[in-house]
């Protein structure tokens, strides 16, 4: 009786752990690019393309050791298009933990005025760039226009309530 | 001027080409280019236009082939094209383009310069089907704002993977293992190089020799020790170092920090062409190039930020002799 009552009490404490466990991997999992149209104006205009960090170079190949150096796990990117004009990119890069972010995100954008995201972020005529926990996302636009930057936040907002 | 899709329509058609076949102009190029190598002297041309961006920001098409021009005729002593093209390229060759579009789109070799180059290459009399633009892939073409196509009846553009990798490895000191597009070992025989100058996270600068790291099938592995003397081995590698003859260098907008991706916060405009057969010398050109650049805007040197383009230094060196990067060495013509 008191083996049975053990048994169901581990088997429960099991399920429990293994729903948390799920719950938190399905977080983690989630897609956090926008589909078109989910943010105002904005259109995903690519499929994703996702990179282990074994395969980074293949997509910014010198550039990829920087994140790996930071501990990148993986790093995904589609584009976009604003009102069918403004061209972006948008890369999540996955980081083994908050601190991988946070080096990535503090190199070389002193000059960038701070912003409201995620954990910080930076913004510039043309990109965004924030983290939030271990996820590092970068926005960047191909024309400067006078409505670009007001168009990144937006998208970048969209990403941020993904994660 | 004719616009992109005119050209493209025209160049599939053949209609530019002109004139009769060179036996092979690359020899009496490399003639006066042994009386400069006797003087002690690579030659370097700058060409530049501060109008070459319209107001919208666009590059003008019509100025890019004129710089182009003036760019050639300085460094060939001819001003007509044509003349001055036969003196660059065999006629009856085929002759591969390779352009950088690893940065994406913003930070890639200009299509309009591609253009304006096999418009060129044309009138000189290389027919279409001889002209083959390429790089690692589809993606990078697609970055410089050109399209995949493989009709050998026009000038084809693609990439290595249609064509692919040597399975047999090549090797020069460090780059060994090193499977090269078969673009290269097989299909041209004489390459123009036409890289784009970039900043460059590791190597420090990237312009004429580190664009060769776009023929390898892995080139992540040659990126130690900022990439030296990783890039100068893989030029000295025979097929490279013979076949890549001549550069057309894209710094018509560049990245002086943050590269080699697209950090438009980085951006700048030098609306330049540089031009040369020295690899080493428009290197070391190009380096300068963004080291002043860096300077104007306050910015510490690459030296200072431990990165310097050490590579260059190495490929100048009596066990490579790719070339010259002393300045007293350099002939730097500024037009």
């Amino acid at each position: 009786m008191f083996q049975s009552k053990i048994m169901s009490l581990a088997t429960a404490t099991l399920v429990m752990a293994a729903a948390v466990t799920f719950i938190g991997c399905k977080k983690h999992q989630s897609d956090p690019f926008p589909a078109s149209a989910a943010v105002a104006g904005w259109d995903k205009t690519s499929e994703t393309r996702a990179f282990p960090s074994k395969d980074l170079w293949q997509y910014i190949d010198g550039d990829a050791e920087q994140y790996v150096s930071a501990g990148v796990v993986s790093t995904s990117t589609s584009d976009y298009k604003f009102q069918n004009q403004l061209e972006a990119t948008l890369d999540v890069h996955t980081m083994g933990d908050a601190a991988g972010a946070r080096k990535i995100l503090e190199t070389g954008t002193s000059d960038a005025k701070p912003v409201q995201l995620g954990d910080a972020g930076v913004q510039y005529a043309q990109s965004v760039i924030f983290r939030k926990g271990p996820y590092l996302v970068r926005i960047v636009a191909y024309e400067s226009t006078p409505g670009t930057p007001q168009a990144l936040l937006a998208l970048a907002h969209g990403v941020e309530a993904k994660l | 001027m004719k616009s992109r899709r005119e050209f493209i329509k025209t160049t599939a058609t053949g209609a530019l080409l002109l004139g009769s076949q060179s036996k092979l102009g690359l020899a009496s190029m490399l003639d006066q280019n042994a009386q400069h190598v006797a003087n002690g002297k690579s030659r370097v041309v700058v060409a530049r236009d501060a109008a070459l961006h319209g107001q919208d920001g666009q590059l003008d098409e019509k100025r890019v082939l004129a710089l182009l021009d003036r760019a050639i005729a300085t460094y060939t002593g001819h001003d007509n094209p044509v003349t001055a093209w036969k003196q660059i390229v065999p006629m009856d060759k085929v002759i591969g383009l390779k352009t950088n579009g690893l940065g994406g789109k913003g930070i890639s070799t200009h299509a309009a310069l591609v253009m304006a180059v096999c418009e060129r290459l044309q009138q000189a009399g290389v027919k279409p089907g001889n002209i083959l633009v390429w790089d690692r892939n589809a993606r990078d073409l697609q970055a410089c704002g050109l399209t995949v196509s493989t009709d050998s009846s026009r000038i084809r553009v693609y990439g290595s993977d249609v064509a692919g990798f040597e399975d047999q490895p090549a090797a020069f000191g460090s780059a060994v293992n090193v499977k090269l597009a078969k673009i290269l070992t097989r299909e041209c025989d004489m390459v123009l190089n036409l890289p784009i100058l970039k900043d460059h996270e590791m190597a420090g600068v990237t312009f004429s020799m580190k664009n060769m790291y776009g023929v390898v099938q892995r080139p992540n592995e040659l990126h130690a020790a900022g990439c030296n003397p990783g890039v100068a081995d893989l030029n000295c590698i025979p097929v490279v170092r013979h076949k890549v003859r001549f550069t057309i260098g894209d710094a018509m907008t560049s990245v002086y920090d943050g590269g080699p991706g697209f950090h438009p916060e980085r951006l700048w405009q030098p609306n330049a062409l540089i031009v040369g057969e020295d690899r080493v010398a428009l290197d070391h050109t190009a380096w300068q190039m963004i080291e002043r650049k860096r300077a104007e805007v306050g910015m510490p040197t690459l030296e200072g930020v431990g990165r310097p383009p050490r590579y260059i230094a190495t490929a100048a060196d009596p066990a490579h002799g790719l070339g010259v990067n002393d300045p007293k060495r350099i002939h730097l013509i500024e037009v």
